[in-house]
């Protein structure tokens, strides 16, 4: 029989606030450990939460860019568990009444693009992070707890079953990624854990509805962890079947080095987190005319933004992803191109050169001034600069930030074509490669180009190779 | 008479006009104390030397003719589970016997600020669990009026340190009774706020949705000046109000003539003492007397009050307490696993009736029992805040009972769990609805001990409270009720 994959996401993205959600301590990530804590996020008694309000307004701005239903109230409770990197025992989370409900990213698939529905999204707390001296809290010799990250608020983003392979979730997770990005809400780093995602997946005969026994599957790190697991996990899941084998509902840890799905425990029956509202928050009360300001402030985002360049620009799919990948990049470009008109070069220089060099850098575009490569980009036209100079320039120009013009400047960086500062190197090179004049003068062409190539090499590729050209032909 | 024998407004008007300073204040205190201590054990710790620093900083600032606030050099003594900065706050529990917390509850910064000297931290129920202050983890508290007899709870500590003398002003806390009960069997004026009045931030809570911080005076007058302190909005707590705080001093003279009361007819059921009862309807003649309109009111729904209020407070406080594990701070007792290191720290942090509360709390939060108990009881509670409207509608003050009886022989209900919750039956609905309730000592019974009435005011018309209660010891006769301690006690 032939199965079909039905895969539900949840995911959980930490908004970048500068402080936590319930008190004032900063979320910065890699601080040394318990140094980012007050008493506050430590639950030493006595503490309550205090809202953080560029927390429900981030929230709200990635519900809206998700498309989901804002709710006017919305009720923070607690999530009651046991657990070393849980402070007060409990998680302050919503349940019954979320911020938000509904709403769908639209996602280009390689069989068209699709809506994939979500089912809601809400707002709550981070947990510490544990360090096992050993494989669990259950058989670790000694287990480090690090609190820096509990309380960073946590938006929790749930998807339908509608995702029907590894290769699915992944451009669900990617697409979704970049409108988080566009939002500003979240740097959305799967590697920093401020993306993560667990899945469940079942099976069913191709083409009923209906859903199979389900795995949820833990530990995915990356984009390409997620599509591997489930596309393991789905093979997995058929293998049994085919086999005539029976399914229980399990919890699965992806395993990233043998690259295979570990079950870790039977879900006898779900947990329970004793959830009832939080009584040290008032529900969330959100007016109709603040949900709309927040919608009015959102950015262009991803999917309309490509759409417009692909067309103003006349770009490609690939081009036009890629230019609006993060909206710094695509506000670069559409900011360069308003004073340079040559669009072809223009998009080639940004999507090879510049974002080589942001990435080396570690630099977002907006920390590039797009004026700096037009001014580049003028300087090769005119000629005053040749290719391979304009190359370094502007790798020295995203480094340093400051413009190709001063750069040249400072460093002399110039074209040379003036016929004094050549011809003394012409008569240089002359006199000491004989073999190559010899070369030349019985016809061939190719000695003349090794003499050249000297004169550039001594030059550091400044000199002006047809002026060079016509200097040897003259001399020779 | 005495500096330990005045009321915190006379030490007010003598510091004032510079005729004692505050350590002269602050160290006839702590010589009461000296005295009185070992019979009445109010205080889980003392501070003297942090009182007598803090009042000689305000007899500085005094003789550089600085502005001071009117209760400044008035010594203050505070429940131990209110978080003092640098002293340790038990909650008369084992598992915060070394607690040492970094930082000042609200209130008690706004004390400090104001330069009451802290004179030590008060006894009170393992965790504010009771209603004797024999759950302490440490020793029980005994009432100065008798010795044999307990102080009430779980605010025990408090209200026997103002009626013993050993501090003018105590801070207490109120979840179903515990400022107004052992208000009434002290002898003194306890004073449950609106929920959302005074800052919970650094109360250690108990049930969040019903905790409020609270004064323990001589007078209403010294009660009316302290809140003045304490109340308003306070960043660190979502839940404090932004209603604003009127003078309630200012209110005081104004009597009662023309105050509509509600004489609570499910407040006085037979099995009460016939004591209580009948001072009650002394008060309430009184009130009648002089300008008052009396007349019978029914809550209908307060007969549920009992089950609503422990469900609601054990599933709070089932959450609440789920910080005391032994991993960050407090008792930590070693275990081969993670459960095991639980287990242990909180089986031997915590006391028996804390246990009992988080089972039962753990229980009707239970995904299976939720709706049964938690939504139920959440509903009896819209029910009785209903109830307080309606009755608000017709009176400006509702008049009743603290207690069925007056305080009772320590150990008397320690084997009987649910003789100690129905003995809370007139304190418990009042911080269900929120609202604010005042106790004043109104008489003694035969054997000699004090009995209480209980004033309920609307939300935040705390002022209604006080001219009320005012009006009832002016009319007792001016000066308040001290006991005479003597070691012999019953």
């Amino acid at each position: 029989m032939k199965y079909e994959a039905v895969i539900g996401l949840e995911i959980h993205v930490e908004l970048q606030t500068r402080s936590k959600i319930f008190c004032g301590c900063s979320t910065a990530f890699g601080a040394e450990p318990n140094t980012n804590c007050c008493p506050g996020c430590l639950g030493l008694p006595g503490t309550l939460p205090v809202l953080n309000r560029r927390a429900v307004e981030y929230a709200v701005r990635a519900a809206l860019a998700l498309n989901c239903r804002v709710q006017g109230k919305s009720v923070f409770a607690r999530k009651n568990y046991f657990y070393p990197d849980l402070p007060k025992a409990y998680q302050i989370s919503q349940n019954e009444q979320p911020l938000a409900w509904g709403g769908y990213l639209e996602v280009d698939f390689p069989t068209g693009s699709r809506r994939v529905n979500l089912q809601r999204v809400h707002l709550e707390e981070e947990a510490g992070k544990l360090i096992h001296a050993g494989d669990s809290i259950m058989s670790a010799a000694y287990s480090l707890v690090d609190y820096n990250r509990a309380g960073v608020p946590l938006l929790e983003i749930v998807t339908a079953p509608e995702l029907h392979s590894g290769r699915e979730a992944r451009l669900f997770l990617e697409e979704l990624r970049t409108l988080l990005l566009y939002t500003g809400v979240s740097d959305v780093k799967m590697e920093e854990g401020s993306l993560r995602c667990d899945a469940n997946i079942s099976l069913r005969p191709a083409g009923s509805a209906g859903l199979g026994i389900r795995t949820e599957v833990k530990n995915l790190n990356s984009f390409r962890a997620v599509e591997q697991a489930l596309n393991y996990e789905a093979e997995r899941q058929a293998a049994i079947l085919a086999d005539g084998g029976e399914l229980f509902t399990a919890t699965c840890h992806w395993d990233d080095n043998r690259k295979a799905t570990v079950v870790m425990r039977k879900k006898e029956e779900a947990a329970d987190y004793r959830y009832f509202p939080d009584p040290d928050l008032p529900p969330l009360i959100l007016e109709r005319s603040y949900i709309e300001a927040m919608r009015e402030q959102l950015p262009e985002l991803p999917r309309e933004r490509r759409q417009r360049l692909r067309e103003s620009f006349n770009l490609s799919d690939d081009e036009a992803a890629m230019l609006t990948a993060t909206r710094e990049l695509a506000d670069f470009f559409e900011a360069a191109a308003e004073s340079y008109r040559d669009y072809r070069n223009l998009v080639n220089w940004v999507q090879g050169d510049l974002v080589y060099r942001l990435r080396e850098s570690g630099k977002r575009a907006d920390e590039i001034s797009p004026a700096m490569l037009v001014e580049l980009l003028e300087l090769l036209d005119a000629g005053e600069i040749n290719r391979p100079v304009a190359k370094e320039l502007l790798a020295e120009m995203v480094k340093s930030g400051v413009s190709p013009r001063k750069l040249v400047q400072q460093r002399g960086l110039g074209k040379i074509s003036d016929q004094e500062s050549l011809l003394p190197l012409v008569e240089q090179v002359i006199a000491e490669n004989p073999d190559a004049v010899e070369n030349y003068r019985k016809g061939k062409e190719k000695a003349l180009a090794f003499l050249v190539g000297k004169v550039m090499a001594m030059t550091r590729g400044r000199a002006d190779p047809q002026e060079l050209n016509r200097l040897f032909r003259e001399k020779l | 008479m005495k500096l330990f024998e005045m009321t915190a407004l006379e030490l007010s008007r003598l510091l004032q006009k510079k005729e004692v300073s505050a350590v002269e204040v602050t160290q006839s205190f702590i010589e009461r104390a000296g005295e009185v201590e070992p019979l009445v054990q109010a205080y889980i710790t003392r501070t003297p030397e942090t009182a007598l620093a803090e009042a000689e900083a305000v007899d500085e600032k005094r003789k550089r003719g600085e502005a001071l606030h009117p209760l400044a050099g008035v010594p203050l003594a505070v429940k131990d589970n209110i978080c003092s900065c640098g002293v340790r706050t038990t909650c008369a529990s084992r598992f915060l016997e070394q607690y040492i917390p970094p930082e000042d509850a609200t209130v008690v910064q706004k004390a400090r600020a104001a330069g009451m000297p802290l004179l030590g931290k008060t006894n009170l129920d393992e965790f504010a669990m009771g209603s004797s202050t024999e759950s302490s983890a440490f020793f029980p508290t005994r009432n100065p009026w008798n010795l044999s007899r307990v102080p009430g709870g779980s605010s025990g500590g408090s209200a026997a340190a103002v009626s013993s003398g050993s501090a003018p002003l105590a801070l207490g806390s109120d979840t179903g009774g515990s400022v107004r009960q052992p208000a009434a069997f002290c002898g003194v004026v306890g004073l449950r706020p609106t929920y959302g009045r005074v800052s919970r931030a650094g109360l250690i809570a108990l049930a969040s949705s019903l905790d409020q911080a609270g004064p323990f005076a001589l007078t209403a007058a010294d009660a009316a000046l302290f809140l003045q302190l304490i109340a308003g909005q306070d960043r660190a707590d979502f839940t404090t109000s932004d209603e604003a705080v009127p003078s309630y001093l200012a209110a005081l003279p104004k009597g009662v003539q023309g105050l509509r009361v509600g004489l609570l007819v499910e407040n006085v059921p037979d099995h009460f003492d016939a004591e209580i009862i009948t001072a009650i309807q002394e008060a309430a003649k009184n009130l009648a007397d002089n300008g008052a309109v009396v007349e019978e009111v029914s809550l209908p729904h307060t007969g549920a009050s009992l089950e609503a209020y422990h469900l609601i407070c054990a599933a709070e406080a089932s959450s609440n307490l789920g910080r005391f594990d032994g991993v960050i701070f407090g008792r930590s007792a070693a275990g081969e696993n993670i459960n095991e290191m639980y287990s242990r720290s909180r089986g031997e942090g915590l006391g028996p009736e804390v246990k009992r509360r988080l089972l039962l709390g753990t229980y009707i939060l239970c995904e299976s029992r939720y709706e049964a108990y938690y939504m139920q009881a959440m509903r009896v509670r819209t029910l009785i805040r209903r109830d307080y409207e309606s009755a608000f509608k017709r009176f400006d003050l509702l008049l009743g009972a603290v207690t069925p009886t007056t305080a009772f022989k320590l150990g008397e209900k320690l084997d009987d769990p649910l003789a100690m919750y129905h003995a809370d039956i007139c304190i418990l609905h009042g911080p269900l609805a929120g609202v604010p309730a005042i106790s004043v000592p109104y008489g003694f019974d035969s054997g000699g001990l004090p009995i209480g009435v209980q004033l309920t005011a609307a939300p935040f018309r705390e002022e209604i409270l006080f001219r009320a209660a005012h009006f009832l010891e002016q009319s007792r006769g001016p000066e308040p009720l001290r006991p005479q301690l003597s070691p012999s006690g019953s």
